[in-house]
Order: structure tokens, then C-alpha cells, then sequence
């Protein structure tokens, strides 16, 4: 009984992957994710079984793109040990991206953007809350919801100016003495990281 | 389709993007003041044991631990 469901199912499953593959729509934009005649297929092979669950039956459907654009940005920050801002309402976000600082306004285009180690502040009004973030990634979604995901993440306060000197120091001795490229490398970040803390601390 | 993009310094030398934002986050946690920086110290410890598997049987397990007494 089983062995005719295979060919079926392949028979269906061809058929809808052939026009596929040319017109892919945006998962935001698909229609409800059933396929009858892949259904009605396996109900003539095999009626007394529910037909197979599809990963996308179980996932929730993606917020729609608003026509118009929001006023406040969404921001979620998130760190491995905890939750630093959760679907907090704002109305500007400036990160540390690798290509340089980032503004992201409401409506900013979808982008997937890879920190490097900065400043991120986060405006509110004329509330600016700053950030320094040791790297990370920050995804920014159509519907103006943003999402930033950092190893690493302390207010300026918390850091010590007197470490970032001696660190800078140590680092960039180290970078001039350094033999094999895993040790330059690890020098070299070394030094960005503490020039970035320098500079956040004095700028 | 070779691709020709310039990779990161650390790419070249061999190193992972895991390693590479371990390094960032630990140097920066080294920086805090305290108490903070113990409490971010503390994140970083791990504790594990691992055997090499040999003819199917486990040999002698190595632990590694920060958390002393453990």
C-alpha cells in the first residue's frame, strides 16, 4: 500500500516544483500552505491515515509588510544570558555595523547587518541609551521590527578606562611581536576591540 | 564561481566567526569594572567531561572544570 503513496506523492510533488522554481514568492506573500491535490492523493492511497504535516503548518505566519510605514521602530536586543530590550517601541536605533555606524529608522530597507565592536544607542524621544556591543548581528525586518543579537552588551559606565588603556597597550605590543597569523590575528583583535572601548569611552 | 570577496583578517588566519566573538566578548567583559566583571567572568566558565570512544568502548573521560571543588 505504501509503496504506490511514494509514487504518488513524487507524481504531486514534481509537478509542483517544476513551476516553482521559476516564480518563488516572498514568504511573507504565500497563500495558505495545504496542497489539495497532494491531499486528495494520499486519501485515495491511504484513508485511514491523517496526510503528512508540512514545517510550515506549524510555523506561525510572518507579520505582513504595512502599506504605510510605522512610526516607531520595534527593537528587540537580546543577549546569550539575557533579555535586554524586548519588543521595546522607539523611534531610532544607531549600530555598530561592520561597514560602519548604521542608522535604522522606521522603514529602513530589510537588511542583515554584522556588528563589529561598538557603540549601539537606542533613541527614545530625547531618552538616548547607549550600548557598547562586543559583536553580534542585528536582522531588520520589513515591518520596521528589529532585531539585534549581541555576545556581549554593557553600558559605558561599567567599563573601566584604566583596563581599555592597559589592554590597548599590552595588545598592540603584542601585535609587533607576534609570530605565526592566529597570534597576529588574535593581537589584532585585541587591538580593535580596545581602540572601539578607547573611543567609546572619550567620544 | 570562485568568490573573490575579501575575507576578514581572522577568516585568512584560520579562525572561526565563533572564536573570533568569544575573543571580542572576553576581552570586553575583562574590561568591566567590578562587581560587574565578576558576574560576567562567571558567564564564561564552562564544566564538561569528554571521553574518546575506542572499539566501542568509552575510555578514561577528561574533565574540564572552572568551577573548583567540583
Amino acid at each position: 500500500m505504501l509503496r504506490q503513496a511514494s509514487r504518488l506523492l513524487s507524481r504531486s510533488v514534481t509537478a509542483a516544483s517544476s513551476k516553482s522554481v521559476t516564480a518563488r514568492a516572498f514568504s511573507t506573500e504565500l497563500p495558505s500552505t495545504v496542497d489539495s491535490t497532494f491531499v486528495e492523493s494520499w486519501k485515495k492511497v491511504a484513508p485511514n491515515m491523517d496526510p503528512p504535516q508540512t514545517p510550515s503548518s506549524f510555523m506561525k505566519p510572518r507579520p505582513s509588510t504595512a502599506s504605510s510605514i510605522p512610526t516607531k521602530l520595534t527593537v528587540n536586543f537580546v543577549l546569550p544570558y539575557a533579555s535586554e530590550l524586548s519588543g521595546k517601541e522607539v523611534d531610532m536605533v544607531i549600530i555598530p555595523a561592520t561597514t560602519g555606524q548604521m542608522g535604522v529608522l522606521p522603514g529602513h530597507v530589510p537588511t542583515i547587518a554584522e556588528l563589529k565592536p561598538g557603540i549601539m544607542s537606542v533613541h527614545e524621544g530625547t531618552d538616548i541609551k547607549k550600548y557598547f556591543v562586543s559583536s553580534g548581528f542585528a536582522f531588520l525586518h520589513a515591518n520596521s521590527v528589529a532585531d539585534i543579537i549581541a555576545v556581549e552588551a554593557v553600558p559605558l559606565e561599567n567599563i573601566d578606562a584604566s583596563q581599555v588603556q592597559k589592554g590597548l597597550a599590552d595588545f598592540t605590543q603584542k601585535l609587533a611581536s607576534a609570530s605565526t597569523d592566529l597570534e597576529k590575528a588574535e593581537a589584532q583583535i585585541g587591538v580593535e576591540v580596545h581602540s572601539a572601548m578607547n573611543a567609546a569611552l572619550s567620544g | 564561481m570562485a568568490s573573490s570577496a575579501a575575507v576578514p583578517f581572522w577568516r585568512a588566519a584560520g579562525m572561526t566567526y565563533i572564536t573570533y566573538s568569544n575573543i571580542c566578548a572576553n576581552l570586553v567583559r575583562n574590561c568591566l569594572k567590578e562587581p560587574f566583571k565578576e558576574e560576567a567572568l562567571s558567564r564564561e566558565k564552562v564544566h564538561f567531561s569528554i571521553s574518546k570512544w575506542a572499539d566501542g568502548k568509552p575510555e578514561k573521560p577528561i574533565l574540564r572544570s572552572d568551577t573548583p571543588g567540583v
